[in-house]
């Protein structure tokens, strides 16, 4: 159980951390910190924990049902590896965390930073702690969302939002290949659960599809961990905030493909495949990226193309296949985590006390930040490999892997690689001496813009602690880091390891010989080539533009962009009458082609009742209804008005047609929400152009417009004739038997206890349906809202209405008449009318709702009945009047109606039922004796109260646009006052 | 008869409304899809089959549904109407701020060039 728990906690509290930093005010800089800080030491408490569990090389692994009926579990699993990486992930971004409270500016909002860094821990402990193949990939898409927003923290900054663009790109790419990956070993092994994939090693070699999969795998793991060619978004990323480059590039974002390479090491490591991809890109990441770094003026750089570099020491390592290999690729995911954070929080330390970042402006930074520099310079020393360093170990185990290797000659790239391993680590010492010689030594910098000087203890810190392990891990290896590494090497390749030793001596043997020909080269080719790599532009002579990756990217976004944009002028429709137009003519061609494929349409025989009174009736009612549609449609362009009443008329013959058709519940719904669609769009008249009859438009346009409307009028036709039939066809068929309804009529009042089959539907049976309804309605409500609160009408609507205008007029006219005492005496009758009809509408509405469960009526009914009691007061009296009188909180309204329904669905659970499921009771009541009481009439009184807000929003934010003084007129006025 | 008629006034909306929407002006626009979703929301209602006097409010306990009007289209438009309403005022607000912002209530925001 506690194992359990720890393990939950491990992922879910950096994201309840993440949460609530993002609630935190804007400028709680401290106190965001202060939060992000205890979510990382508790995190590493829980982990510490539970480090004594699996000792014995056991796998932690907790089970949650996600999806039983696919076979996926959402799986917890913590062994050797995992535990490592998640120590990294965590430590280091306690160690950032602490950095960056004193690194970023008050003047930015650093909770949302903080919110979005502990995301991102949380998704790459959801990565590590994967025991799923699905859920790897989850948390990987997750990584690579989050440090989109931290690469794109400053977001004002354009650099920073193109890099977080491409490394998003890159990496979301991957992320799909990866998914796809997944999803073929997955087949392969007949399960997406881990333990079942390692296990199945000799199934998945023998299936041929094992190297496409491989193939999706690498191509995530490669471009997630800058490798080459998808190194490139790497340090395009360095234009985001230091703490962020300091936990991506060191301990995470990058290390999660070196994790996934790690966790399908025993599965893949002596394929071929393998072998060739994984070990040839990191050959070449490993000399391009050192040799780049060389040529680099910005420490950001220098220290992006180094970790490329040493990623690709990794990839390297892990793509030989051998076990040391893989024990060596571990210790130097450690090593490099600790001296590349540090020398990160340097640069940016340096950045943010001296002002510049470029090594051509710094310069004898040691005399003023002697610490800093001093620390700085033991970082570079571990980078570039220098003996008692972490970064020795590691290299060395390395350079005695390539020369096994080469020895060996099992290995493709054998014979390169001694030499090439050399070499790189020849260029690392290099641009490791040009950092530290280049920033630090040398006269006093004469381009900066400040003193520079030390900065805040604090910040020092994490440098100071990180900087004290990579001596510590260099000097006393096995006492220090030896535990740790043999469980994560344990856990992957099982307990029988190969002989390896973490000492510093191994005496004098090959390795060592070639360590001190790189130590000695690399400094010999600075004292030879130093001025001249400073003097020169930058990017270094080989640094051909085909071989830059992020020329081509940048190169083919464009490209990709053109085409769309020639794609959308040759096969976009111009305008949207046009896309109008192909969406009906598609829908009426698809309609026609399917007629004919099926030969015709059937018309059933049907035995047509004799015409009774009530039918000659229904013939009127639509004569008149029809006569009102088509004249809607005519006069809908210049007389709107008009167009709206009549199309008043053809929703009444609708609502008239469900009333007599057996439908109670959508007559009243249509009639009540006939008034206020007619209220709405009266009200939005005002602020359309005038438009008048009398305008003509040139000859040429009319004979064009002419032929248009002569073909839309045919379409019309076809539609309106295609939809008669259709229904015609339908409707004159016997009914199906046995369908939904049936047992809907069957169960209504035994499950729930209602008798109006309609009502019962909404709220109870699909409840969940009117829920989601009711969510889209109050959203609705609040965007018309926000879309009108920045509403500027257009000039020509700011004029009073011309009515408005003659009242006037006349009312000054006269002496004993004052400006709109016509509109008051014209409105008294409908005011007292209307103020003592509030009342009874709102009656009318309960009366609704509470009969709803049994007779017509119901939630929805009784919402815009409501709304329009309040629309009545505000037509006959004036929106001032009424919120004098009444609190009118639309917005709460909806809130509270979606919280009302939410509640009585949630109420389920605490009996044990499924979301929304209803009960009901009969009481006794006074008075009305024994009524059924359900649940449900909880649920559909929050759908009253939410249709009410959301409908009361949308008139009131319109008929709000009438009082609100337009700001241009104002300015005319005190201009023509002067 | 009922049938015919009851189709006949589909079709009638309905062509109505398919001619507005591809009117030029945004009103028209508005006022074709109002009465596209009245004709739309009359034919749904329609699948269930017409019945004079058959509402599906039961009497009480166990029934049959032969005696009533089928009540599921019914629930489908009852809230197709709501929805219709949100969706009209929706679409007259989006209308209104884009003629604030362009200055034309022709649907491509922009006065059709001459």
């Amino acid at each position: 159980m506690t194992v359990s728990l720890l393990l939950i906690l491990l992922v879910a509290l950096p994201f309840i951390g993440a949460i609530a930093a993002a609630g935190l005010p804007r400028h709680a800089r401290t106190s965001a910190a202060v939060l992000s800080w205890t979510v990382a030491l508790a995190s590493v408490v829980c982990l510490a924990v539970l480090w004594p569990r699996f000792q014995d090389g056991e796998i932690l692994r907790l089970d949650i049902p996600w999806i039983p009926s696919l076979g996926l579990n959402l799986v917890l699993r913590l062994d050797g590896v995992s535990w490592l990486f998640s120590a990294l992930v965590l430590g280091i971004g306690a160690l950032v965390v602490l950095y960056a409270r004193y690194y970023m500016s008050p003047k930015d909002p650093v909770p949302r930073f903080f919110s979005f860094l502990l995301a991102f821990m949380g998704a790459m402990q959801g990565l590590v702690l994967s025991g799923n193949l699905i859920q790897i990939v989850v948390f990987w898409e997750l990584t690579s969302l989050f440090s989109f927003l931290l690469i794109g923290y400053w977001n004002q900054n354009p650099l920073a939002r193109e890099g977080a663009r491409m490394a998003l790109t890159i990496t979301a790419t991957g992320g799909l290949a990866l998914l796809v990956g997944m999803i073929l070993l997955g087949q392969i092994a007949g399960s997406y659960d881990l333990d079942t994939v390692l296990a199945a090693r000799e199934a998945i070699l023998a299936d041929p599809r094992h190297t496409l999969a491989l193939g999706f795998i690498l191509v995530g793991a490669l471009t997630k961990s800058a490798q080459f060619p998808f190194h490139f978004w790497l340090p395009r990323a360095m234009a985001a905030p230091t703490p962020v480059s300091a936990y991506l590039h060191s301990a995470t974002l990058v290390k999660a493909g070196i994790f996934i390479l790690i966790r399908f090491w025993p599965v893949f490591a002596d394929t071929p495949m393998w072998q060739v991809v994984v070990g040839g890109a990191g050959l070449i990441t490993l000399v391009v990226g050192a040799w780049t770094a060389i040529f680099q003026h910005d420490l950001k750089g220098l220290l992006a193309y180094s970790t490329i570099s040493h990623l690709g020491l990794i990839v390297l390592l892990l793509g030989l296949g051998t076990e040391l290999g893989l024990i060596a690729a571990l210790f130097h995911v450690v090593n490099h985590a600790t001296f590349k954070a540090s020398l990160f929080m340097a640069a940016g330390i340096i950045d943010h006390e001296a002002g510049s970042r470029d090594m051509r402006k710094l310069s004898g930074l040691f005399r003023f930040m002697p610490i800093t520099a001093t620390l700085a310079m033991v970082a570079a020393a571990a980078m570039a490999g220098v003996p008692l360093l972490n970064g020795f170990l590691s290299k060395e185990m390395f350079l005695a892997e390539a020369v096994a290797g080469a020895g060996s000659g099992a290995h493709p790239l054998a014979v390169a690689l001694p030499i090439l391993a050399t070499l790189a680590s020849t260029f690392s010492v290099l641009y490791s001496l040009r950092f530290i010689h280049a920033t630090f030594f040398g006269p006093a910098p004469s381009q900066l813009d400040r003193v520079p000087h030390e900065p805040p203890g604090w910040m020092r810190r994490p440098v100071e602690i990180l900087v004290l392990l990579c001596l510590v891990v260099g000097i006393a290896p096995g006492l220090t880091v030896g535990p740790f590494l043999r469980s994560a090497a344990v856990s992957v390749l099982g307990f029988d390891l190969p002989y390896y030793s973490l000492a510093i001596w191994h005496g004098f043997n090959l390795p060592l010989l070639l360590s001190v020909l790189a130590l000695a080269g690399g400094a010999t080719l600075y004292v030879l080539f130093g001025k001249r790599i400073h003097a020169g532009a930058g990017g270094g002579p080989l640094a051909v533009r085909w071989l830059n990756g992020g020329y081509l990217f940048d190169k083919t976004m464009t490209g990709l962009f053109r085409v769309a944009s020639i794609g959308t002028r040759r096969l976009g429709a111009g305008g949207v009458q046009q896309q109008l137009r192909a969406i009906i003519l598609t829908a009426v061609a698809a309609v026609v082609a399917a007629i004919v494929w099926s030969g015709g349409v059937f018309i059933a025989e049907f035995e047509a009742p004799t015409g009774s009174l009530g039918e000659v009736a229904f013939v009127l009612l639509w004569i008149v209804g029809g006569a009102c549609a088509v004249a809607a449609a005519w006069q809908a362009k210049y007389h709107r008005l008009a167009a709206v009443v009549l199309m008043g008329g053809a929703g009444l013959a609708s609502c008239l047609s469900f009333m007599w058709l057996s439908a109670p519940d959508l007559a009243i719904t249509q009639l009540l929400v006939e008034i206020v669609t007619t209220v709405l769009l009266l009200l939005g008249l005002r602020w359309l152009p005038k438009r008048l009859e009398t305008i003509q438009v040139p000859e040429r346009l009319q004979r064009r417009s002419r032929l248009r409307r002569r073909f839309d009028l045919v379409l019309a036709a076809m539609v309106g004739t295609g939809l008669a039939a259709a229904a015609y066809a339908i409707m004159t068929r016997p009914a199906l038997v046995g369908g939904v309804s049936e047992y809907y009529a069957e169960q209504a009042y035994a499950l729930a206890g209602g008798r109006n089959l309609v009502n019962v539907i909404l709220v109870d049976f699909r409840a969940f349906d009117t829920f989601g309804e009711i969510t889209v309605l109050g959203i609705v409500g609040l965007t018309v809202f926000i879309l009108l609160r920045r509403f500027r009408p257009h000039d020509d609507s700011l004029a009073e209405p011309s009515q408005k205008l003659v009242q006037a007029a006349s009312d000054r006219r006269r002496e004993d008449r004052s400006e709109g005492d016509t509109l008051k005496e014209t409105m008294l009758a409908p005011q007292v009318v209307m103020r003592w009809m509030f009342p009874f509408v709102i009656l009318f509405a309960v009366h609704l709702f509470l009969r709803g469960h049994d007779l017509p009526g119901g939630g929805f009914a009784a919402g815009i009945a409501l709304s329009v009691a309040f629309v009545l007061q505000y037509m006959a009296s004036g929106a001032r009047w009424v919120e004098d009188r009444l609190r009118i909180r639309p917005a709460l309204w909806i809130g509270s109606g979606l919280l009302i329904a939410t509640l009585a669905g949630a109420g389920a659970w605490a009996f044990g039922h499924p979301f929304l499921t209803s009960a009901f009771q009969y009481a006794d009541l006074p008075i009305l004796g024994r009524v059924p009481i359900a649940s449900a009439l909880i649920f559909d009184l929050g759908v009253v109260i939410l249709v009410l807000g959301s409908t009361v929003m949308m008139l009131v934010a319109l008929a709000h646009q009438s009082l609100r003084k337009p700001r241009q007129t104002q300015v005319e006025t005190t201009e023509e006052g002067q | 008869m009922i049938e015919i008629v009851l189709a006949l006034a589909i079709g009638v909306l309905a062509a109505s409304g398919a001619w507005l929407l591809l009117r030029p002006r945004t009103f028209q626009v508005i006022m074709g899809l109002c009465l596209l979703s009245y004709s739309v929301n009359i034919f749904i209602f329609a699948m269930g089959r017409l019945r004079i006097a058959a509402p599906p409010v039961t009497r009480s306990g166990l029934e049959t549904l032969a005696p009533y009007d089928d009540p599921t289209p019914q629930a489908l438009v009852l809230t197709a109407i709501v929805i219709s309403f949100a969706l009209t005022a929706l679409f007259l607000v989006v209308v209104l701020a884009a003629r604030g912002a362009t200055g034309s209530d022709h649907v491509d925001g922009e006065e059709p060039k001459a």
